[in-house]
């Protein structure tokens, strides 16, 4: 994990430098807050991994020597099939034209997108299709 | 005799280890509307991408089609405004990024790291459909009474604001934007936890091809980005219906802000853009020069550059506002040539001293080459504020642009000459192939080069009319033929698509490609791979078919094959033909 | 030497950024046409023979050293050269002649402070605005509804007219003349139409047609309509709608 850590954090630290340069230059606002959430955006998932990489062993797609029945086993859950993202797709597109066409299409929009959570979330729990 | 070939990798515990491809779910357009497969999603992004490059293509041939006369009345002057405002904005918003990194990213990236699917494949399927209502919003505006969005596909304000632009074409713009928008961060997330999480053992970061880490870098480009974009959107919708000012000189508000946010999505947005398509222009050369990438990992630390540097040059958008800090946009921008000039040195690198192979996906990623180098030399000149203070909305800049697209659009359609095989299981015919990629290099440069003269002398962008400068007519019908050449291009690439409709079939690797996806078949079954070689470098299928040329390791570990590979007769060492049964056959040991 | 497509200009700012521009295209051919060599010469040399493996080169540094080192060398030079250009045309030197310049939807209009003369006109009525040659003339731009573009070609320069905010630049014209100005960002309906001239006199012309609308203008300030140098049968402003012509 340790690549993954150092990519991210390297972004944010040169973000933080570009704000630190940008800001007290131009002493424009908007894009000395927008880089610096960047800066923290990077910094955010990168600390996480560089933690995490100093106190785990190397999986096995960071061994170079590594072979690959080293990976056997569940990689993941992955379900095949499942209506729901075609629903919460749905929904929110219904929720978008709320903005255009009036408010009413809140009721089918939020009313679909909460089956959708529900469903996914239940989906989710039980396994779903592999 | 050790065996090279491992077993396969179990994928989930439910029971069906041996029969992944018999599957007993939905068929028909059920299946299509419940798959979480990444490569059925991703031939739907890259079907739905295409026929927006269609739509965008219309819009164009009409406006050219308008300025082919100074004073010309093809269309109104307020559908002029909406088709250039809509031909940016499906092109840009709808086909280029949804292509890219919906499209071949979401089919690509996880064979080529040996994942059995992306990391979280609902939300990949959410992101298509987000991205499919998003763009039927946008379109919508056509059929509403003021029409569709009209106010360049930047959308400056006060221009959008609800006093100048009233009507819902507007409103379903942005309510687009805002699907798209989320289409994309959720496919940044997906993108950037497959490569973090599902590398297959010995498939180290820095043995990962070149094209997934464009999409790497793209994906983390989305999600620094997008939310700015977002932002900015509900902003602007607030303006237009609740009463705010916050881009309204009226309550206090400042409309050069609108441009601070957007650009700082925009310009990384091109660089979103930009990356995928020099990611396939690599693996493209690579593959037909029989040789590796030239430079890894300086193509490694060129793209990490690009992606951070973008982040800093966005008011080179905005150098004639007169409010911006023009030193610091201008070194900046200047800057992000060093890294994109390192790239063009590698890929010719990559062909030196190769055995060059001109099919048409080779044929299409020099083709992109060439016209991006012309666009990038030209990008150059805009980084100068003194220099883009009188070209700056003219018809240079939109030259510089369209070198810039068009050039991945040559990429783009080489990514699907190339992949298409291990897509679809089927070749694209070659004569059909290279006669697009003629007509659409010709094209382009025909379209484009007039239009720097164009615009150097003086011809604005977003003009219907040039009445006062009627001498401005060849230019313009020079360009307007161009166009054309790339329309007729495109239809040749629809008719060989249904010309080549099962007609060829390809073996795993027709083309004696380099990376892991060409180890599996074509298509790749359920869960990607039915067995995985060993890793030891970032041309793992190159090492397994051709041990005797092995590549150099990057980082720590060896480049040598821990055991021997298998006799030579077991293997289907290929050159250029179809490898029949691939190299699983005849593997006794 | 070529002009690269660009021209000289009118102003004593203009032929600096043709220079500029003529430097920048001298790289761009140096540096493009070395690209263009190596790439036509690759696949000329380089097409496939037989069927052999070519040696697997991944790297050469030396080769990868100088293709990072030079651009960076080439690029702090261009910047350097930005820069002399930059600061000459940002500067703001003692101005004798200063117009006020207001964009609008969609024409632009112009007056000259201390003096009651206002010029305006919309779309292809085509206002012009009155300078004196050889004199740093201070600009002050401003727009009272979108953003709009000042851009004339023989200038080699724009500049947005942005609502709420005052943009000022100078100008030293050294030709006489007339120079043909257009808007060059987008503002609505009759973008393409919004045109105005620049008219470049001697200094004694310049003093005489200022004085002579001035006086103009000022013998009928009493009326509630005031005096403008418009052609006669103005149309009426063009409805804000989208949709038709």
């Amino acid at each position: 994990m340790r690549v993954e850590a150092k990519i991210l954090l390297s972004l944010g630290a040169f973000f933080g430098v570009m704000c630190a340069v940008y800001w007290n230059w131009s002493l424009e606002n908007a894009g000395g807050v927008m880089m610096f959430a960047g800066m923290l955006l990077c910094f955010l998932p990168g600390s996480y991994y560089y933690w995490w990489s100093r106190r785990m062993k190397a999986r096995p797609e960071d061994d170079p020597n590594s072979t690959q029945s080293e990976g056997a086993g569940v990689v993941g859950s992955f379900p095949s099939t499942s209506i729901f993202p075609f629903m919460l797709g749905m929904a929110a597109f219904l929720v978008v034209l709320a903005l255009v066409f009036g408010i009413w299409f809140l009721v089918p929009g939020l009313a679909l997108a909460v089956w959708a959570f529900l469903g996914a979330t239940a989906e989710g729990r039980r396994g779903g299709h592999v | 005799m050790t065996d090279v070939i491992d077993p396969p990798i179990e994928l989930a515990s439910d029971g069906h280890d041996e029969h992944h491809d018999v599957h007993h779910g939905p068929t028909g357009i059920l299946k299509w509307m419940t798959t979480t497969d990444h490569k059925i999603i991703g031939l739907s992004y890259t079907v739905t991408s295409v026929i927006m490059l269609v739509i965008g293509g219309l819009f164009a041939e009409i406006i050219r089609a308008q300025l082919a006369t100074p004073n010309g009345h093809l269309v109104s002057l307020a559908q002029y405004n909406e088709l250039f405002t809509m031909h940016g904005s499906v092109m840009i918003y709808l086909f280029a990024g949804p292509f890219a990194f919906g499209g071949l990213a979401n089919v690509i990236v996880p064979i080529q790291i040996g994942a059995p699917d992306m990391a979280f494949p609902r939300l990949n399927a959410l992101s298509y459909w987000l991205y499919l209502t998003g763009a039927i919003t946008m379109l919508l505006g056509f059929f509403t009474s003021g029409g569709a969005a009209n106010f360049g596909w930047v959308a400056y304000a006060p221009l959008s604001n609800s006093l100048n632009t009233p009507g819902a074409g507007a409103d379903l713009w942005i309510g687009g934007l805002l699907l798209t928008g989320f289409s994309a961060i959720f496919t940044g997330v997906n993108l950037t936890a497959t490569i973090f999480y599902l590398r297959a053992p010995g498939m180290t970061m820095f043995r990962m091809p070149i094209f997934t880490w464009n999409m790497l870098v793209t994906a983390i480009l989305i999600l620094l980005a997008f939310p700015v974009l977002t932002a900015g959107l509900i902003m602007l919708y607030c303006d237009r219906h609740f009463g705010t000012h916050i881009f309204s000189t009226a309550g206090g508000g400042v409309p050069v802000l609108w441009q601070h946010i957007f650009w700082f999505w925009g310009h990384p947005e091109v660089y979103i853009l930009a990356l995928p398509f020099f990611g396939m222009a690599t693996e493209i050369i690579a593959v037909f020069s029989k040789k590796p990438v030239f430079g890894y990992k300086s193509m490694v630390f060129a793209t990490l550059s690009i992606g951070a540097l973008s982040l800093g040059v966005w008011a080179h958008h905005m150098f004639t506002t007169g409010v911006v800090l023009l030193p610091f946009f201008s070194i900046m921008s200047l800057l992000i040539a060093v890294p994109t000039g390192i790239k063009i040195f590698n890929w010719i690198g990559t062909m030196w001293r190769g055995e060059l192979w001109f099919s048409t996906a080779m044929l299409m990623a020099l083709g992109f080459l060439f016209t991006f180098l012309i666009g990038g030399l030209t990008g150059v000149y805009l980084a100068s504020p003194p220099l883009d203070f009188f070209t700056h909305d003219t018809y240079f800049v939109v030259a510089h642009f369209h070198s810039i697209v068009m050039a991945l659009v040559l990429a783009g359609m080489g990514g699907l000459y190339y992949w298409g095989p291990k897509i679809t299981g089927y070749m694209l015919n070659e004569k059909l192939g290279k006669a697009q990629f003629w007509l659409l290099f010709i094209g382009t440069q025909v379209f484009t080069l007039p239009q720097y003269i164009l615009g150097l002398d003086g011809m604005p962008r977003r003009v219907a009319l040039y009445i006062h400068n009627p001498q401005w007519k060849m230019l313009n019908d020079w360009s307007t033929f161009g166009a054309v050449l790339v329309g007729i291009s495109t239809i040749i690439f629809v008719i060989n698509v249904g010309y080549s409709w099962k007609k060829y079939p390809a073996g795993d690797n027709p083309w004696d490609a380099q990376t892991l996806e060409w180890f599996t078949t074509s298509p790749p079954p359920h869960h990607n791979f039915y067995r995985l070689p060993q890793i030891r470098s970032e041309r793992p299928t190159w090492d397994y078919n051709h041990p005797e040329h092995k590549s150099l390791a990057h980082g720590a570990g060896t480049g040598v094959l821990h055991e021997p590979p298998l006799a030579a007769t077991v293997v289907a060492v290929l050159e250029h033909g179809q490898e029949e049964d691939g190299p699983i056959a005849g593997a006794t040991e | 030497m070529p002009s690269f497509g660009a021209q000289k200009g009118a102003t004593s700012e203009s032929s600096s950024v043709f220079h500029l521009w003529q430097g920048f295209s001298i790289g761009a051919v140096v540096i493009g046409g070395f690209v263009v060599i190596l790439f036509c010469y690759a696949i000329l040399r380089f097409r496939r023979k037989g069927d052999n493996i070519p040696r697997q080169a991944q790297y050469h540094l030396p080769a990868e050293v100088a293709y990072t080192v030079i651009p960076i060398l080439v690029v702090f030079g261009l910047f350097a050269a930005t820069l002399v250009v930059e600061n000459k045309e940002v500067a703001n030197p003692k101005t004798d002649v200063t117009v006020n310049v207001n964009a609008f939807q969609w024409g632009w209009k112009f007056t000259y402070p201390g003096t009651h003369t206002s010029v305006v006109g919309q779309t292809t009525q085509t206002p012009t605005m009155v300078i004196p040659v050889n004199t740093n003339v201070h600009i002050n731009l401003t727009s009272t509804d979108v953003i709009h573009g000042f851009y004339v070609k023989e200038f080699n320069f724009s500049r947005y007219a942005l609502p709420g905010v005052l943009n000022q630049f100078t100008i030293e014209a050294v030709k006489t003349g007339t120079f043909f100005g257009q808007c060059t960002q987008l503002c609505g309906l009759y973008h393409s139409l919004m045109y105005f001239n620049v008219k470049v006199v001697t200094m004694p012309e310049y003093t005489a047609w200022l004085a002579k609308t001035s006086n103009a203008a000022a013998s009928s300030a009493a009326s509630t309509a005031t005096n403008q140098q418009t052609n006669t049968g103005v149309p009426t402003k063009p409805a804000k709608s989208q949709g038709g012509n």
